[in-house]
């Protein structure tokens, strides 16, 4: 039997990973694919209290989360074609259009 | 039909909408037609209503109709409430019958202008606003009428606002009266707050009935004086009225000689009950219309513009009402505020003709021996100038006369020896413009002798009608001496201003109207000296004492001395607080906020890299820092 600080455990290292991956890669996809590790972490936590407190609730929200992320991961990767149908290129580095 | 005389002022109005609204596409002659037409239909129903009234019993004769409650709040309301009572059906009367005879004049001397239909569309207005201002029954509803016909003055009086000094004129006019206002919204809001109610029968009986102290009743009067005091033209507000001859010349007989200018008098009437509970105020009032009837007088000896003599004149003859009205005798002052109205009107009308005649001349040096080439307007004129000086049997005689021996009756001698002077200025100046324009040599030019020409019927006409009225006026209004009902005027105006007098002598009463009789006869006497028998004579006496002749003829430097204490102070106060509080303090805190949001802006941009990591590292720590607040405080 796998104790259930384990899962909790292992969330907060997929989170970190994905904090990590973030802010080290340089291209748009690799980042976002991190934003959607660090999600998926944050579901795990949940489902993990859900386990430990065995409650219902937060698996409902395990859902949810899952049917906006669904959402969210098409938007986000429309802007990414759309940004490289542009630029031919996802550096994020080089894109500082906004600046002050 | 008395029923509908709250349709009075309603159809002047109604006229004056559709001419302003739709006179462009209506032609002039059914402009006319329907000018007219308005105000004798407000003469006709007021004829009926006074008609009604007489057939009352005198305590209680007036009619009231409420259209509107317009303003109510608590225990105070001032609605739209017109009433009829002797002392209304006297002003409606007097408004629109001179106001009627002035419109048809006026078809016959705007006949060439431009802006007909604008001319008498404000005409119209005009009438409106006067007729609210005599049938209000409420303080509130009469300021209303008060202010409308101060703006129909200006907008009349700069009516060719082309010409600079007639837009001048407009607005020194506005301006001062509204200096006159202050004091009359002052009076009316301190009076609304002590007495409660803006009716006049209430504000009366509060007064009389003594609920008012005695020092309360000054206050309030002599604030409500001012305002007279600027609407009619009295000393010190008078400047305004001489210019605002620069207007059409109808319209100075109508606004400034017949009605607008004697509202000031008609409210003192009006609020006899006010005015009658403080001695005080009623000698200020008394001794105003005194002086300015000698000062205005003395001015109107050397005009040589022929409208500018008689504009002192009306200043002067103004004066003569204060009196009445100060020393208690409203029913005398009402008396010669009506045959005032039709004389003094007809002499405009009468200097208008002549000015027309001559093409646009108003100086009467370039006048003289009209007699021959205006049959009809010289003896209309003659009438008129005879009854203004007081000569006896006419109109003038009575009124000036009634007002004079009231004065004198009541123990007001200086006012009394004021007003007699001032009679003997009048016929004097009043005789020299008739002499000058009508008599003696002709010193036209060449044109102007060449297109002279008596002016048409419709001018005419209006004149004949008021020189009947200035030559009989007077016996509606008979001295006490001649029999105890013979004042039919005063008696029918008794229910509304309460006259006191005491009994009197008949032995002096006639002592005195021999007196200003002989004063009168002496003017004219002297004026036909000066300029039919030694023609040369004025122009010897004026360099004999040139100091006392340059004063008159700069009118006492009054307007100098307001330009340099008044105007040019304030107007130097103005450009000191423009260029040093305006400019600097106003602008100066605008732009400086302004520059300052700028110099933020362009400091706070510097965080916006434009780089997603650098947004994403400030999130993080914002959650880091959040969280270990959340954490480790404990909150």
């Amino acid at each position: 039997m796998i104790p259930g600080s384990a899962f909790l455990v292992l969330a907060i290292v997929l989170f970190v990973l994905g904090v990590l991956a973030f802010f080290l890669k340089r291209d748009l996809l690799t980042q976002f694919m991190s934003v959607e590790v660090m999600l998926n972490a944050g579901n795990l936590a949940f489902l993990a209290l859900a386990k430990a407190s065995s409650k219902a609730e937060a698996q409902v929200i395990v859902f949810f989360i899952l049917t906006v992320a669904a959402a969210e991961a098409v938007v986000g990767m429309a802007i990414v074609l759309h940004f490289f149908k542009q630029r031919k290129c996802i550096r994020t580095e080089d894109v500082s259009g906004l600046k002050g | 039909m008395a029923g509908f005389f709250w349709l009075i002022p309603l159809i002047p109005a109604l006229s004056s909408l559709v001419l302003v609204l739709f006179g462009s596409r209506i032609s002039r002659k059914a402009i006319s037609l329907q000018a007219c037409l308005a105000v004798l239909a407000s003469f006709i129903l007021s004829f009926t209503a006074l008609a009604h009234l007489v057939r009352m019993p005198p305590e209680s004769a007036r009619l009231t109709k409420t259209l509107l409650g317009w303003i109510s709040s608590g225990a105070f309301s001032a609605p739209v409430t017109f009433f009829f009572d002797p002392l209304t059906a006297v002003m409606c009367l007097v408004v629109s019958g001179v106001g009627f005879l002035i419109h048809v004049y006026s078809v016959g001397y705007m006949a060439e202008d431009r802006s007909y239909a604008r001319y008498f569309g404000l005409l119209n207005l005009f009438t409106f606003f006067m007729l609210v201002l005599v049938m209000a029954s409420n303080i509130v509803l009469m300021f209303v009428g008060w202010e409308g016909v101060g703006l129909c003055s200006y907008l009349l009086i700069g009516f060719w606002f082309e010409r600079p000094a007639a837009a001048k004129a407009g607005l020194k006019a506005f301006i001062v009266n509204r200096i006159g206002d202050a004091g009359f919204i002052l009076g009316m809001l301190f009076l609304i707050l002590k007495v409660g109610s803006p009716e006049f029968a209430k504000i009366n009986g509060a007064a009389a009935g003594g609920v008012l102290g005695p020092g309360l009743v000054t206050l309030a009067a002599v604030l409500l004086f001012v305002g007279a005091a600027g609407k009619s033209a009295q000393i010190p507000l008078y400047v305004w009225l001489p210019d605002a001859m620069e207007g059409p010349t109808p319209v100075s007989a109508l606004i400034h000689a017949a009605t607008m200018v004697t509202a000031g008098v008609y409210m003192v009437a009006r609020l006899n009950g006010l005015y009658s509970a403080s001695p005080a105020a009623g000698t200020i009032v008394a001794f105003i219309g005194a002086v300015t009837a000698v000062f205005a007088a003395s001015m109107a000896l050397v005009q040589t513009d022929i409208k500018k003599v008689l504009a002192y004149s009306t200043i002067s003859q103004i004066g003569y009402m204060f009196i009445g009205c100060g020393v208690g005798a409203y029913a005398a002052g009402i008396f010669h505020l009506t045959t005032h109205a039709f004389f003094k009107s007809l002499l405009f009308l009468g200097a208008g003709s002549v000015i027309h005649s001559l093409s646009g001349e108003q100086d009467i040096r370039k006048m003289g021996g009209l007699r021959k080439h205006l049959p009809r307007t010289f003896p209309a004129f003659l009438v008129a100038a005879l009854a203004i000086s007081g000569i006896p049997f006419l109109s003038g005689f009575f009124s000036k006369d009634a007002i004079l021996t009231s004065a004198f009756a009541g123990g007001h001698y200086a006012v009394w020896a004021l007003g007699l002077v001032g009679a003997g200025l009048t016929a004097f100046y009043m005789f020299r413009l008739v002499f000058l324009t009508f008599f003696g040599e002709s010193r036209l030019g060449e044109e102007a002798k060449r297109h002279l020409h008596e002016s048409p019927g419709i001018m005419t006409t209006p004149l004949i009608i008021l020189a009947v009225f200035s030559a009989l006026a007077g016996f509606i209004g008979l001295p006490a001496v001649v029999g105890e009902k013979a004042d039919l005027f005063g008696r029918f105006l008794e229910p509304v201003v309460r006259a006191a007098m005491a009994p009197f002598p008949a032995a002096v009463e006639w002592n005195l109207i021999l007196v200003s009789t002989a004063a009168a006869v002496g003017g004219l006497f002297i004026a036909y000296l000066f300029y039919i028998r030694y023609s040369l004579f004025p122009g010897r006496l004026a360099a004999r004492v040139p100091r006392i002749y340059r004063v008159l003829v700069g009118k006492y430097y009054v307007d100098e001395f307001y330009d340099a204490v008044i105007v040019r102070p304030a107007v130097r106060g103005s450009e000191f607080v423009y260029a040093h509080f305006d400019l600097k303090v106003i602008d100066g805190a605008l732009n400086g906020s302004a520059s300052a949001a700028n110099l933020a802006g362009l400091g706070f941009s510097r965080l916006q890299t434009g780089l997603i990591k650098d947004y994403a590292l400030a999130f993080l720590l914002g959650v880091v820092l959040f969280l270990g607040f959340i954490l480790f405080l404990k909150i």
